[in-house]
């Protein structure tokens, strides 16, 4: 799989390459500013980018906006969005469009390296890989609404949580340690509250739920 | 001055003179006539207040003398290049004439607009007519010296006086004609001197006296030790929190890797587990300097600028939040920072405090002159916050006020409450 990499700390380019590679990658690109991400995502047609939020020249949100626009010439092209920090502003601009393949996780998230290659390989493949500090925004500031969420179990409320992130059944079954058949029943129960209807489709899934937290705000 | 290239050269300089000359003429005329009129009118009608009659021509008449002391400033500036700022404080704009006029009066600017023109219709008309007569009178001399000497005298007595020199026959003229000569050569050099004498005059008495700088200069010295407090108090807590968290994190850390490069060989499980909790504190320590450097300058508010900053603000709150921007463009680096703590801290109170269940933000810049950044923070809660010590909207006042920034609050008991906050600032 080729990826674009956008970083601009030397440090954290040269590990990111090097974790990559590890598990297979071919690193198409790995550039330090935004002009040049654009211009590797234009003519090197990645699987996947992986981009900070923060880029030269302008040292404010470059990576992001270069992720947009490329997202905007080609829909679809899979982003995986990294931040020293995350915040929902940023996660739903990644999301609006609704095409999927869409990840923004933190930086330390690479501490875990099977599961950030987990969240690259989910977003190259039409996924989502939302950061559990994003989701968890969402979950605690929908719980103090006091809307339907209130009525989920606390349980329901953690496979809520994974399921958001983008994690499959089989995934979220094996972090909670509980059969695929369980997760399978939570979700339906979970959906059945929040009245929406059932699709296999992780990344339908996700955008539902996001826009479900999302909406009457 | 003028500020034409060819003002040295002589062509230039009689230019000059006969402008100045113009200029101070119509100085000489206007002068007297409009501050005698308007002195006159502004006491019959501060004197008429208390009959009521005064209440509603006071307005008036005190805007007629802002005119012409604006008027004056303008032509001071272009003329002269005496620059005489105005100090007026600002008028509500359909204020009822009581208002107006008690509004007008308390303003010291109005006073000393008052206290000028007795000082500009003598003073002021002697200085403007100075330069005015040094460069009309020769001219008199010179026709004087042509023969219109004939029309006053037969040569017999001395029928005219020009200057001090009587006229008696064509010789005494043509000494007039000398003097005159003398004095327009004068006057071409120092007329416009004369003129910027006139206008220095005007500002000595116009321009914003001492009391105010003063005033001024004791706010400035106020907001300023607060601004130093402030930033004081600032790096003590950013100094306590990093030698307290992330620092301790990274040594402990440290001495997780020693021990595991100690245990390596003897131990590999015990060094695997203690390489997780090294993993696990850097992770802590990263997780504590992103709340540190959120506290110092959040990264939405360096990326966006104020408007997206409050929206990410707003997302995270546990009430739900809507936020109106209107900027056209980014305020200073510092105002913006200071505007975002400002509303950071009022939507902390209005969380933890008024029990609400929606807050509004509304951000928006009007560009009258100067500029205004205004923030207004709604809450439907019950109300019942004052700004007073220890309160945590003095500790907003005081940020602002480093900025010529004001604050008020409206919280009736029983809600809801409305927090306000203007900062003077530019948009780039």
């Amino acid at each position: 799989m080729r990826v674009v990499l956008a970083e601009d700390l030397f440090l954290l380019r040269d590990g990111l390459v090097r974790l990559l590679e590890a598990f297979d990658f071919e690193i198409a690109a790995a550039v330090e500013t935004g002009p040049e991400l654009t211009r590797a995502l234009a003519e090197l047609n990645p699987d996947i980018a992986v981009v900070d939020v923060r880029l030269p020249p302008s040292h404010t949100d470059e990576g992001l906006q270069c992720a947009l626009a490329a997202r905007r010439a080609r829909p679809g092209l899979p982003v995986l969005v990294l931040s020293q920090h995350v915040e929902q502003l940023y996660a739903r601009e990644l999301l609006a469009d609704g095409a999927g393949g869409v990840g923004y996780l933190l930086k330390d998230r690479v501490f875990d390296a099977e599961q950030f290659i987990d969240a690259v390989r989910r977003v190259a493949a039409g996924g989502t890989a939302m950061d559990p500090q994003v989701i968890q925004q969402l979950l605690t500031r929908r719980q103090a609404d006091d809307r339907p969420l209130g009525r989920v179990t606390p349980r329901e409320l953690e496979v809520l949580e994974l399921m958001a992130q983008g994690r499959s059944n089989a995934a979220i079954a094996g972090q909670l340690v509980v059969t695929e058949r369980a997760i399978a029943k939570h979700t339906s129960n979970i959906f059945a509250k929040l009245g929406l209807e059932v699709s296999d489709d992780d990344n339908r899934r996700v955008l539902a739920v996001l826009a479900y937290l999302d909406q009457d705000r | 001055m003028n500020t034409n290239g060819d003002n040295n050269t002589g062509g230039g300089r009689v230019r000059t003179a006969a402008l100045t000359g113009v200029r101070a003429l119509v100085l000489a005329v206007v002068v007297p006539v409009g501050s005698i009129t308007l002195f006159v009118l502004s006491v019959v009608s501060i004197a008429f207040v208390p009959l009521g009659i005064g209440i509603v021509t006071t307005p008036w008449v005190l805007a007629g003398v802002r005119g012409f002391a604006n008027w004056r400033r303008l032509v001071a500036a272009q003329w002269c290049g005496v620059r005489i700022p105005p100090a007026y404080r600002p008028l509500p704009k359909d204020a009822n004439p009581w208002t107006r006029c008690f509004g007008l009066l308390g303003d010291p600017a109005t006073w000393r607009d008052l206290m000028w023109l007795p000082v500009d219709m003598i003073a002021g008309f002697v200085t403007a007519l100075l330069p005015a007569a040094l460069l009309t009178y020769p001219f008199e001399g010179f026709a004087l010296g042509a023969g219109l000497w004939q029309v006053f005298t037969d040569g017999t007595r001395v029928g005219w006086w020009y200057g001090f020199v009587p006229i008696s026959g064509q010789l005494s003229a043509l000494a007039a004609a000398a003097l005159g000569a003398a004095l327009l050569v004068t006057g071409v050099y120092t007329a416009p001197l004369l003129l910027r004498v006139h206008f220095l005059l005007t500002r000595s008495v116009l321009a914003s006296g001492q009391g105010e700088l003063a005033e001024r200069v004791r706010v400035l010295t106020e907001t300023r030790r607060d601004a130093v407090d402030t930033s004081a108090a600032e790096l003590r807590r950013i100094e306590r929190d990093l030698h307290d968290g992330a620092q301790a994190r990274l040594v402990a850390m440290g001495m997780d890797l020693g021990t595991v490069e100690a245990l390596i060989e003897k131990d590999p499980a015990k060094a695997k587990q203690l390489l997780a909790n090294a993993r696990k504190s850097s992770a802590e320590a990263l997780t504590e300097l992103r709340d540190l450097v959120r506290g110092i300058h959040p990264p939405v508010l360096a990326e966006r600028g104020l408007g997206d900053a409050v929206r990410a603000l707003a997302l995270r709150l546990p009430i739900s939040t809507e936020v109106e921007v209107e900027l056209p463009g980014r305020a200073g680096e510092p105002v913006e920072a200071a505007a975002y703590f400002a509303v950071s801290e009022v939507l902390t109170n209005a969380v933890k405090h008024s029990g609400a269940d929606r807050i509004w933000v509304d951000i928006h810049h009007s560009p009258e002159p100067g500029g205004m950044l205004r923030i207004a923070v709604t809450d439907d809660g019950s109300g019942g916050a004052t700004v007073g010590a220890g309160s945590g909207l003095s500790g907003v006042e005081r940020r602002l006020g480093t900025f010529d920034g004001v604050l008020a609050v409206s919280s009736p008991a029983g809600g809801p409450t409305m927090v306000t906050m203007e900062i003077p600032c530019e948009l780039s």
